[in-house]
């Protein structure tokens, strides 16, 4: 039987990396939505409406997964770690507060009109609270960001028996990780919308819908893709250095660092052994992470060593880095190659289709193993410095941890299954419905399958 | 600026403040839940466009309500959700599969609808019935004792007949036809479930409890405070009243269920509120035991003055634009 800690910290992590999926997806899709709006409103050309209208369904499901299980996690903070609130509470707190006050209404407040209200209010007004929406959801980033990365980087604070007190809100919600982090996350936002867009719309494409809506989607969402990725690589590398800064003991897990040396080598594999301190099947460059990290070749890299007892478990932070920066190269190399066929050949070949459908949901992978990285490397802190997570635990009998967590897990697994079986049938749906010639002006369009009143 | 005790006094009338609005605007959309005909597809659509628009704000002021108490008495929120922590769950999860259900039963392929249709209702009662368990064992002070189980189970079918109750008056004014005469139907039962509910939780309080006993029953406060239930039972029976005589002539009144079961639910949250002020455990903590730092609170209640304005106006906007009875719910 697993100890209630252990339990516990399973059960926070399923429902926070669940929960991550779907903001991750609507923080960025909401800005694509804006923009398919926007250009509507200028052009007045039906095919950025059927886009639209496509995108907001998507949207609202995304986004109602992302409300139920974001309540959650306002109860878990208390019932998993309540030393965290004890402990850190007094900055914790308003940082949570505003980001319920100032993100959750407002996106929440206007979600009904976005969604519903295109026919009752003006095309002003509609846009408007598309773009309020989506305000909502990037200022939901900016708190919550702001409050983990204090958690990892610390600042602005004193220390009163035990008990954290605010000394300067500005240091503490510009704390130093803090503008690498928010920035990543929001790009990898960016990212995991912009390959779902351009999978779904290849999807399409592929099932033989030959309207203008799915393609001008595709070229879209590639574009963005094309000009995020390596924008992505600049600000992880970035942020990178800020953790060399001011986690050393992340990055030497990282990058499976045992010993400090100069002219470190990038590990592309390897199989870190924590009991003998080394790592098994090393596939490196020479020379290259020290390069990266301190750009110079012979630069120092502190190792492992330098942290006893007090730096992350290795492999899962080794593993997850790679998984991250592997996809990362790929997400490029498909994103540029695909966007340079069809600047020239002015469409794709199947295959390329194919590769584009698989990488759909490759953004969640990546912000997921990205989110490992960050989060298994702050252990074995809570509040870097200031609380462990063994000393937050709660005391909750371990057969009630077990038993919640086993239906979070049954609960997940049939909302994944149904959400990813209903974003396809979705596109699978609508490549019947829509059908109007290209000619035809601005109509609400009601397709015979669709009479069913949706919401 | 505010100091400490006055801090605390504001955010636990601020929590108050979304506690009530929560137990309105989620327990009509709850009710309307718990309500859906599983057999009339018509119905069930209609009754479902008429909460769309809004559910999602409605759950906001529960993740502001439960953030206040985790923000401003971390102490209280950690003591309450871990003597509650599996109903808790319950909760949670009912919560999920009704939000989901909400979208996939427009969305997924419609053979899957009848499916969803049933996770919804499910959903939204198991949610309302352990709402009800969880006051139930607030109230009775956490005890681990039969009567106090007892009690829960009681205030739980008493929360899910008031959030059926006053999701019922919700549709007798936003909708028409036959599904107003239902709902009539409805209101009028779950009213009078309601009511009794109402009696039984004000009886049992004051029994179980010396302190609020001595609250109530001191002169001169029982003067003052008497009002309260007496408002409550005269509402009840104008509701009873306006119930038997809707639908009128040209829809006239068909408001003022509404209206009076929202007055109800006001005034049942303040004799409770008033029971325990200022314990946020009863018989245990007190809000000034548990209140976080005067500088953190002050900090947020800043931005609490701004926005909670604001939030108030454009919730206003939404409920203006989707005025009226329901129309078909589409996305465009």
């Amino acid at each position: 039987m697993l100890e209630t800690l252990m339990l516990s910290r399973i059960q926070f992590a399923a429902n926070i990396s669940f929960h991550i999926l779907f903001p991750t997806i609507t923080i960025a899709l909401s800005w694509f939505l804006f923009y398919f709006k926007l250009r509507f409103d200028q052009t007045a050309e039906p095919v950025w409406m059927r886009a639209y209208r496509f995108w907001v369904k998507i949207f609202a499901l995304t986004f109602a997964i992302g409300v139920v299980t974001g309540i959650t996690m306002s109860f878990q903070f208390g019932t998993n770690w309540p030393k965290f609130m004890e402990t850190v509470g007094n900055i914790a707190g308003p940082l949570l507060g505003y980001e319920v006050l100032t993100a959750f209404f407002l996106e929440a407040g206007f979600l009904g009109i976005m969604l519903f209200g295109i026919n009752r209010v003006s095309a002003r007004v509609h846009t408007l609270s598309t773009l309020i929406v989506a305000i909502g959801t990037s200022l939901s980033a900016f708190w919550i960001l702001a409050l983990n990365s204090w958690m990892q980087t610390p600042q602005g604070f004193e220390m009163r028996d035990g008990v954290a007190f605010p000394v300067d809100w500005f240091a503490i919600i510009f704390n130093p990780s803090f503008p690498y982090r928010l920035m990543h996350m929001v790009v990898a936002s960016g990212l995991t919308a912009a390959f779902l867009v351009a999978g779904i719309s290849a999807y399409r494409l592929l099932k033989g819908d030959d309207k203008k809506a799915p393609k001008l989607t595709l070229k879209i969402a590639l574009s963005v893709a094309t000009l995020l990725t390596p924008l992505q690589i600049f600000i992880g590398d970035m942020h990178g250095l800020n953790t060399l800064e001011h986690q050393p003991q992340k990055i030497a897990a990282m990058e499976g660092v045992w010993h400090t040396e100069k002219g470190a080598p990038l590990l592309l594999f390897a199989i870190p052994d924590e009991k003998q301190k080394t790592n098994h099947f090393e596939v490196a460059i020479p020379n290259m992470a020290s390069l990266i990290l301190t750009h110079d070749v012979n630069g120092e890299i502190k190792g492992l060593n330098e942290f006893e007892g007090n730096h992350p478990p290795v492999a899962p932070v080794f593993f997850a880095f790679r998984i991250m920066v592997g996809l990362g190269m790929l997400m490029l190399a498909i994103a540029w190659f695909s966007r340079f066929e069809l600047w020239r050949k002015n469409q794709l070949p199947p295959w390329v289709l194919k590769a584009l459908v698989a990488m759909s949901f490759s953004g969640w992978i990546a912000t997921l193993a990205g989110w490992y990285v960050t989060e298994i490397g702050r252990q074995p802190w809570l509040v870097t410095g200031v609380l462990t997570i063994k000393d937050a635990a709660t005391d909750i009998a371990p057969e009630n941890v077990g038993l919640t967590l086993i239906m979070y897990l049954i609960l997940y697994a049939v909302l994944m299954t149904a959400y990813l079986h209903t974003v396809f049938t979705m596109a699978g749906r609508a490549i019947e419905i829509e059908e109007i010639s290209d000619d035809e002006k601005v109509k609400p369009v009601i397709s015979t399958h669709n009479k069913a009143v949706e919401e | 600026m505010f100091e400490a005790n006055t801090l605390a006094v504001i955010f636990v009338s601020l929590m108050g403040l979304s506690i009530l609005l929560y137990a309105i605007l989620d327990g009509y959309d709850l009710g309307v839940g718990i309500l859906l005909p599983l057999d009339q597809k018509d119905d069930s659509d209609t009754m479902i466009a008429s909460i769309g628009p809004f559910w999602d704000a409605n759950e906001t002021w529960l993740v502001l309500a439960v953030g206040l108490l985790l923000i401003a008495f971390p102490a209280a929120h950690s003591f309450i959700f871990k003597e509650l922590y599996l109903p808790t769950a319950v909760l949670l999860i009912s919560l999920v599969l009704r939000g989901v259900a909400f979208d996939f039963r427009a969305k997924a392929a419609f053979s899957h609808k009848p499916t969803w249709n049933k996770v919804f209702k499910a959903g939204s009662l198991l949610a309302a019935l352990s709402q009800g368990y969880m006051l139930g064992m607030y109230v009775m002070g956490f005890e681990g004792t039969l009567a106090a189980y007892s009690f829960s189970i009681l205030s739980a079918f008493g929360v899910a007949a008031a959030y059926s109750y006053i999701g019922a008056c919700w549709l007798i004014m936003k909708t028409e036809g036959e599904l107003q005469k239902q709902a009539v139907l409805w209101a009028q039962k779950s009213g009078l479930i309601c009511f009794i509910g109402v009696v039984a939780v004000s009886l049992v309080n004051p029994l179980i409890n010396p302190e609020v006993y001595a609250k109530w029953f001191t002169w001169p406060n029982t003067l003052f405070i008497l009002p309260l239930p007496l408002m409550c039972f005269t509402l009840f029976i104008f509701s009873h009243i306006q119930l038997k005589q809707l639908p009128k002539e040209n829809d006239k009144g068909c408001w003022r269920p509404f209206v009076a079961a929202v007055v109800i639910f006001t005034l049942c949250f303040f004799g409770l509120a008033f029971s325990f002020f200022p314990y946020i455990v009863p018989n245990t903590l007190t809000i000034w035991e548990t209140a976080a730092a005067p500088e953190s609170l002050s900090f947020l209640l800043w931005g609490t003055i701004i926005v909670v304005p604001v939030i108030f106006s454009y919730t206003a906007f939404s409920y203006r634009v989707f005025w009226g009875k329901v129309q078909e719910l589409r996305y465009h």
